[in-house]
């Protein structure tokens, strides 16, 4: 599994992503800059966090019409998988790959931690390593997760199974409608998420629960 | 020359938890009676055109490709001689 980390100006959590991959058995890693615009010798496209171009206008606008974004979206189509963690996930969104928009945190903080993430969705490229209702812990690390959609859209992700993480209801930091913090396209072949399983993939990193994801793909693509 | 203005302002049914914030804020300050606050963006560009219609245009592309997020926010639009 040959994996592409987008850089960006502004992203900051690319070392980590690429240093996850590349301690997995079975993937290889490369960056690619945003300007790049071939990436056909890929089987992943990961859009790692960070601050793309400052978050300004709104985090992930500018990325989002970005010479190397037009290509994801081509490859999102030709069925390849595409993950976007934190900023990533806000990129793919304002590039209207995931449906809704992320907002400010309800309690305008950026928030640091590391918290209960429950898996809404098994059947999936990136998730079938866990169970329905496992319960991880991951790292967040974001001011702007706060997962909006109307009513209309809610229900039909919910239908569609396209919701892959929620916080607990008990435990919702940033004030998600319906606890998103997973969301999966139609396809299920784009996943974008805020939490951070790159740095949660060794026990001294104080949790290893991200792994589950990364061995998910590397599954789905032996397959 | 043109001027061009869009303001941008998130959707009435989407909760501004940053005017609220401010909102506290002013009736803090003894603006007691103060409601309904909220905050958007304003961007303003020079268009090198004396054509309104094709401004409008042009610049209603501009609001819907990445000026504003149609899921969030609507945009308004002005144009004044620059």
């Amino acid at each position: 599994m040959h994996c592409a980390v987008l850089v960006f100006p502004g992203s900051n959590c690319d070392v980590d992503l690429y240093k996850a991959v590349l301690h997995l058995k079975g993937a290889t890693v490369e960056y690619v800059w945003h300007k790049g615009t071939d990436l056909d010798r890929f089987d992943v496209i990961l859009i790692p966090g960070g601050f793309t171009y400052g978050d300004y206008l709104r985090p992930g606008a500018l990325a989002a019409v970005s010479p190397v974004i037009a290509t994801v979206k081509k490859a999102a189509e030709s069925g390849k998988l595409i993950l976007g963690i934190c900023n990533g996930f806000q990129i793919l969104i304002e590039a209207g790959l995931l449906p809704g928009a992320l907002l400010p945190n309800q309690n305008l903080q950026f928030i640091c931690d590391v918290v209960p993430v429950k898996v809404a969705q098994s059947d999936s490229p990136f998730t079938s390593s866990y169970q329905l209702g496992d319960v991880l812990r991951l790292p967040i690390a974001h001011s702007s997760g706060n997962y909006y959609c109307d009513e209309v859209t809610l229900k039909k992700l919910e239908v569609n199974g396209q919701i892959a993480f929620c916080f607990p209801a008990e435990n919702n930091p940033n004030g998600s409608i319906a606890g998103i913090t997973g969301l999966l396209n139609e396809q299920r072949n784009v996943l974008g998420m805020m939490p951070h399983p790159e740095r949660a993939v060794k026990q001294w990193l104080g949790t290893s629960d991200g792994l589950g994801l990364f061995k998910s793909m590397i599954k789905h693509h032996i397959a | 020359m043109l001027k061009g203005v869009i303001t941008v302002m998130l959707q009435p049914n989407v909760l501004d938890v940053q005017g609220q914030a401010v909102e506290g804020a002013l009736k803090h300050l003894g603006f007691e009676s103060v409601e309904q606050v909220r905050i958007g963006r304003q961007i303003e560009m020079i268009l090198p055109t004396e054509d309104h219609e094709a401004a409008r245009l042009q610049l209603s592309e501009m609001g819907k490709k990445l000026l504003a997020n149609p899921v969030i926010e609507d945009f308004q639009i002005d144009i004044k001689e620059a």
